[in-house]
């Protein structure tokens, strides 16, 4: 490499790199120092001690939100999935027009550009006690008085953001059924085997990278999520992010709220690392 | 009608009819039933944008059905709402400066991850891609620790910088993804014929990526203009417009924020129909 070239690189190089470690790797870093600190209200103390982390294990509120966390972004990831599957499905192997299929991809991706809360916003006026589903039920005769089963719950919440996390879902999954050869099919119906086994054996294996990829973006997104709770959530649907965010104002402990969001961050990074090895052996094993 | 498309006579003939009839009616249920699937999920995302924008025309104060009547009046309370009105220039300026800084640092570093190799390549690609999973509060928070730590104040300018670090992550896959689809060819004739390093980027990368960067800026742009997580903890006393938004919601709902709703899907729909023409642009080109 010439003196040139090398000092080119750097100049492409070093801006993107500075911003990284700057207000990346820097704030990483210091919120995992402010999470060994002390809270001495009002201040917070420097202190190398585990006592925010023990505090986490000794209560066992942390440990409930963190598992009610877990089950509902599973539980969006599953519904997400259940959904974007055979939508992308149809999308690549049963719409013909590429017109047709820009358009219900475009669909799809198309809410992501409307405002994510006023996205959630819309299912609280859609579910609530003098909502549009309540009055509607009523005045069908269907109900005959409002209900309040349909807001403040996990059901709720569950819905809301499966209904705002799903194009995430879609658009690897159809990125993955996109790249499948049409001879692999036809090859596997020349050898005698029906649609579901065409489909089990080769369809959905070699589109597991698309579903590990949206299953991923679903649950990270779904488990840091503090909006749909606090619009559609209810008393039991506090999620993680939501006490981290009041540690961070209104109970004024940041170093326990820095631990918790370790403990996020580091589900987070396992989450994606464990989502990149598989991608690796897949990608491995299509060649 | 010739004589070769005649029914041949005979036994089987019936049972071959019967047989093609059944699975047309076989193919005509599966086509009904992807239909009403198809449907059933386009209704699912689409009904709810159509509530949100239904009841922003609501006479009455009461999101509820029936609707009693037509108005404008929530559009016409909004033009009054001073503090929104603020808000919404807020998040213009911080939308702005946030995309251009995206653009500005992204750019670079999709080209450095395409082009050049360096040490620590790897982890620089997971850091700048991290965000992209990440839940928006660990950025928020982690920021915020960092502004304080270092006695800086809160305020639109701490946003922007938090919003650019959220977004970087949008703009480098999506311009990363369209340069590994320029053909190297492209460059090495370029610098066969004599151009420098700099002619090249300039004459033959850049154009070739132009509509993905601008797709990437204006998804970036929208991003940060309805962005809550990372700005619920660096705003300073200015609200953005969904901030804004969110402490309203406090307060209950009202058919003003439909309104608001209403225009954002209008202006949301405008930038995906120039996005869409970039993006035929793109198809029109190969």
């Amino acid at each position: 490499m010439t003196a040139v070239q090398r000092l080119r690189s750097a100049a492409v190089l070093s801006p993107p790199l500075l911003w990284t470690v700057v207000f990346m790797f820097v704030p990483y870093s210091i919120l995992l120092v402010y999470s060994f600190w002390k809270t001495q209200y009002p201040i917070f103390v420097p202190a190398f001690q585990l006592g925010n982390y023990m505090e986490l294990v000794r209560d066992p509120q942390y440990l409930r939100v963190l598992l009610r966390t877990l089950k509902i972004a599973g539980l969006v990831s599953f519904f997400a999935l259940v959904l974007a599957y055979p939508y992308a499905y149809f999308l690549v192997f049963k719409v013909k027009r590429p017109s047709v299929r820009l358009t219900l991809y475009m669909a799809v991706v198309a809410p992501l550009w409307v405002s994510y809360l006023l996205r959630a916003y819309t299912w609280k006026t859609i579910l609530g006690t003098q909502g549009v589903l309540n009055s509607f039920l009523v005045s069908t005769g269907i109900l005959s008085e409002p209900s309040s089963i349909f807001l403040y719950n996990q059901a709720a919440m569950v819905l809301t953001l499966t209904y705002v996390f799903i194009p995430f879902m879609v658009m690897p999954i159809y990125a993955a059924l996109e790249k499948i050869p049409p001879s692999l099919k036809e090859a596997s119906a020349d050898l005698g085997e029906n649609r579901l086994a065409t489909f089990l054996k080769v369809t959905l294996p070699l589109s597991m990278t698309g579903i590990v990829a949206g299953f991923t973006m679903t649950f990270c997104l779904a488990f840091g999520d503090f909006i749909a709770p606090f619009l559609v959530g209810g008393p039991d649907g506090v999620m993680i992010a939501n006490v981290i965010a009041s540690q961070f104002g209104a109970a004024l402990n940041w170093p326990l709220g820095s631990a918790l969001a370790v403990v996020m961050l580091v589900i987070v990074l396992g989450i994606i690392s464990a989502s990149d090895r598989f991608e690796r052996l897949g990608a491995g094993r299509l060649t | 009608m010739s004589v070769f498309e005649q029914k041949p006579a005979g036994g089987i003939a019936p049972e071959t009819d019967r047989a093609d009839v059944a699975k047309r009616l076989g193919a005509d249920a599966e086509a009904a039933v992807w239909y009403i699937g198809i449907g059933a999920i386009l209704a699912f995302l689409y009904v709810p944008i159509g509530v949100l924008v239904a009841y922003s025309f609501n006479a009455s104060r009461s999101l509820s059905w029936p609707m009693t009547g037509f108005t404008f009046d929530w559009y016409a309370k909004l033009a009054q709402n001073e503090q929104l009105i603020e808000a919404t220039w807020n998040s213009l300026y911080v939308a702005s400066f946030a995309t251009a800084l995206t653009l500005v640092i992204g750019v670079p570093a999709a080209l450095a991850l395409d082009q050049i190799d360096f040490p620590g390549k790897g982890v620089f690609r997971k850091l700048v891609l991290l965000p992209i999973a990440l839940p928006g509060i660990i950025t928020g928070i982690s920021m915020l620790t960092m502004f304080r730590l270092f006695g800086f104040n809160l305020s639109l300018g701490t946003v922007i910088i938090g919003h650019a670090t959220a977004l970087l992550a949008v703009v480098v896959t999506q311009v990363y993804a369209r340069l590994q689809r320029v053909p190297r060819s492209y460059a090495e004739a370029s610098s066969d014929l004599g151009a420098n390093g700099l002619q090249t980027l300039f004459l033959i990368t850049l154009p070739n990526i132009r509509s993905a960067v601008i797709g990437a800026g204006l998804l970036s742009f929208t991003l940060s203009f309805d962005e809550i997580p990372v700005t619920f903890f660096l705003t300073g006393r200015d609200n953005t417009l969904p901030m804004y938004i969110w402490s309203t919601l406090r307060r209950g709902i009202t058919p003003e924020i439909n309104a608001v709703g209403a225009l954002i899907v209008a202006a949301s729909a405008i930038l995906i129909l120039i996005s869409a023409v970039l993006l035929r642009d793109r198809s029109s080109a190969r």
